[in-house]
């Protein structure tokens, strides 16, 4: 496997003086072609951040980010990125959202008839692959939390990434709701093959979806532990029951509370339960 | 044990569930709510016309409605309405639009680039609690006393405020449209263009609707400056004259025209950003 996305003893440093904070320390972990990365860890561990530079939108303060051995110059359209919300464009119908980074090439380049209609052939495979072909001319406040999400999925894909960014994009959403995502998404990776970098708090979502998780821990934000998925390739709902996926989802856990240096306090839960039963 | 609806014991309740117009933010019918403003107009219109009409009542110091309305058709027939109104509205919409096409270039870079929001927010925030009025010595000095010194106090009265304003709404685009733009591959001119502008419209629109009536209340203190006429000037002479219906009329006037120019800013909003207007 070759290696798309590699990062080397990366260390991000926000602000100065005493609002100096390390949100990332010597982290180094390489990313293989077409493989599926989750990261979870303690909220401020530096999740976001490290997608965020490897998308370009932040540049590291210490070492190197490498994208197929070229180092990152910035956002770009081969590193897309979906947001958690309001990243859609209300002021365009769903086609139009999709559409959007044609709109974007069209004023560069001169592209031809056969170009502009190859590119609305794949909005509409887009749009039937995340099942969104009746909301196509709809506005996107109309539709739901999860809809959204596809359109905004769909347009990140429109442009044929070779990596797709992903942070916590289904942490809005209810339960049933992403589970029918995670499919989906799966589905979307086997069939577009982009390299996929996905960070969420959902740890049971991480395990399922990935490769690899990448628990991260925080103060300052750094790689903590790697787990591989012990999971086959192909992915079903009923694998979440196995041994083996609650045998790491309770590791991984555990792991996260004890980096997280938040203890539960037991002697103050029990005084809680006291005066409540008086 | 399972319970079915209908096995549940009957609580007392009231006789129907549904909020009713008092309940906090309860509904309110169309009808409802054109029978409520119509009482908002029609009660204050009544109260004027019975105190007017009292005999202790020097019309000198508040005439009636009826005084007022004659004024309206002798102003119009008599002293040319038509064209007081007419150079009023062009005062007002002259100035305003200088104002606005020089603010939202600036309130776009402002609100895009953190350089020019550190040199250009703090001098206009600056300028912006200087009184408008206080320039008046200086316009006529500086601009002379032509038509452009009134339109210039109009500018003076919204520009710094509309620049704030703009900026603020700029300002205000979700970061994440911005960054999904930069992760498809726009560049800077397209970003601003395709995306923090487009999203800053409708905010922007109203914000012009906002300032559109302060420049309404400057017409008067830009008439002030040696103008001859105009339904600000027309109103401060007829002070002189102890006109006061006039004084009624013109005030009256002012008020119709910018409730006017607000409803056609509101339906310019529902045209333009049908998203924004759904329901209802
Ligand atoms: N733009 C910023 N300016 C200052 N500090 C930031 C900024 N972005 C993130 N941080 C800090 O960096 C740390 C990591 O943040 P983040 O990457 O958002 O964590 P996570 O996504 O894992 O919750 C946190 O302590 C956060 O407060
Ligand atoms: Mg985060």
């Amino acid at each position: 496997m070759t290696t798309k996305i590699s990062i080397q003893q990366v260390g991000k440093v926000f602000g100065e003086g005493h609002r100096r904070v390390e949100a990332l320390k010597d982290v180094s972990l390489d990313i293989a072609d077409n493989e599926f990365v989750t990261f979870v860890g303690a909220s401020g561990c530096g999740k976001s951040t490290l997608l965020r530079i490897i998308g370009g939108l932040e540049y590291h303060t210490a070492g190197e980010v490498l994208v197929d051995d070229r180092p990152i110059m910035g956002p770009g359209a081969d590193r897309a990125m979906v947001f958690q919300h309001y990243s859609l464009y209300p002021w365009l119908k769903v086609m139009e959202n999709i559409k959007f980074s044609r709109r974007l090439r069209h004023g560069r380049e001169n592209l031809s008839e056969a170009d502009v209609e190859a590119a609305s052939g794949r909005a509409d495979a887009l749009l039937a692959l995340m099942g969104l072909t009746p909301a196509a001319e709809a506005w996107p406040n109309q539709l739901s939390g999860g809809m959204q999400q596809r359109v905004a999925i769909a347009r990140a894909l429109m442009g044929r990434p070779q990596i797709l960014l992903m942070d916590e994009p289904f942490g809005a959403l209810d339960a049933q709701t992403r589970e029918v995502m995670h499919d989906l998404i799966l589905h979307v990776h086997r069939l577009e093959k982009p390299t996929l970098a996905f960070v969420t708090h959902d740890v049971e979502e991480a395990i399922y979806l990935a490769d690899r998780v990448v628990l991260m821990a925080p103060r300052p934000g750094r790689i903590d532990t790697i787990y591989q998925v012990p999971l086959p390739a192909e992915r079903e709902q009923d694998m979440k029951h196995t041994p083996e996926f609650l045998h790491l989802k309770k590791e991984i856990l555990a792991r996260i509370r004890e980096t997280s240096g938040m203890k539960t306090d037991q002697g103050m839960l029990d005084q809680l339960n006291m005066e409540g039963s008086v | 044990m399972q319970t079915r609806p209908g096995t549940r014991p009957r609580r007392a309740r009231p006789k129907s569930g549904r909020p009713g117009m008092w309940a906090i933010r309860g509904p309110l019918s169309r009808r409802q709510y054109w029978m409520f403003a119509a009482l908002g107009l029609l009660v204050p219109l009544g109260l004027w016309w019975i105190v007017s009409s009292g005999a202790a009542v020097d019309k000198v110091f508040l005439p009636g409605p009826v005084d007022v309305f004659k004024r309206l058709v002798t102003w119009y027939t008599e002293d040319d309405l038509l064209s007081d109104m007419g150079i009023s509205i062009y005062r007002v919409t002259t100035g305003f639009l200088f104002s606005a096409v020089i603010a939202l270039p600036l309130a776009l870079m402002i609100g895009t680039f953190r350089p020019v929001q550190a040199v250009l927010e703090p001098l206009t925030d600056f300028i912006r609690y200087m009184p408008a009025v206080a320039f008046i010595p200086l316009v006529m000095l500086w601009v002379g006393i032509e038509e452009s010194s009134k339109i210039s106090i109009i500018f003076i009265g919204t520009f710094f405020q509309m620049v704030l304003m703009m900026a603020e709404d700029v300002r205000r685009v979700p970061l994440a449209q911005i960054e999904a733009a930069q992760t498809m591959g726009a560049q800077k001119g397209e970003t601003i263009n395709l995306v923090i502008f487009q999203a800053a419209k409708p905010a922007l629109l109203d914000t012009l609707r906002v300032t559109m009536g302060w420049a309404w209340t400057y017409l008067v203190v830009a008439e002030l400056v040696a103008a001859n006429s105009g339904l600000g000037y027309s109103i401060l002479k007829a002070q002189r004259f102890l006109q006061t219906d006039k004084i009624f009329v013109g005030i009256i006037l002012i008020g119709l025209i910018g409730l006017v120019m607000d409803q056609l800013f509101r339906l310019a909003h529902r045209k333009a950003f049908p998203w924004l207007h759904l329901r209802s």
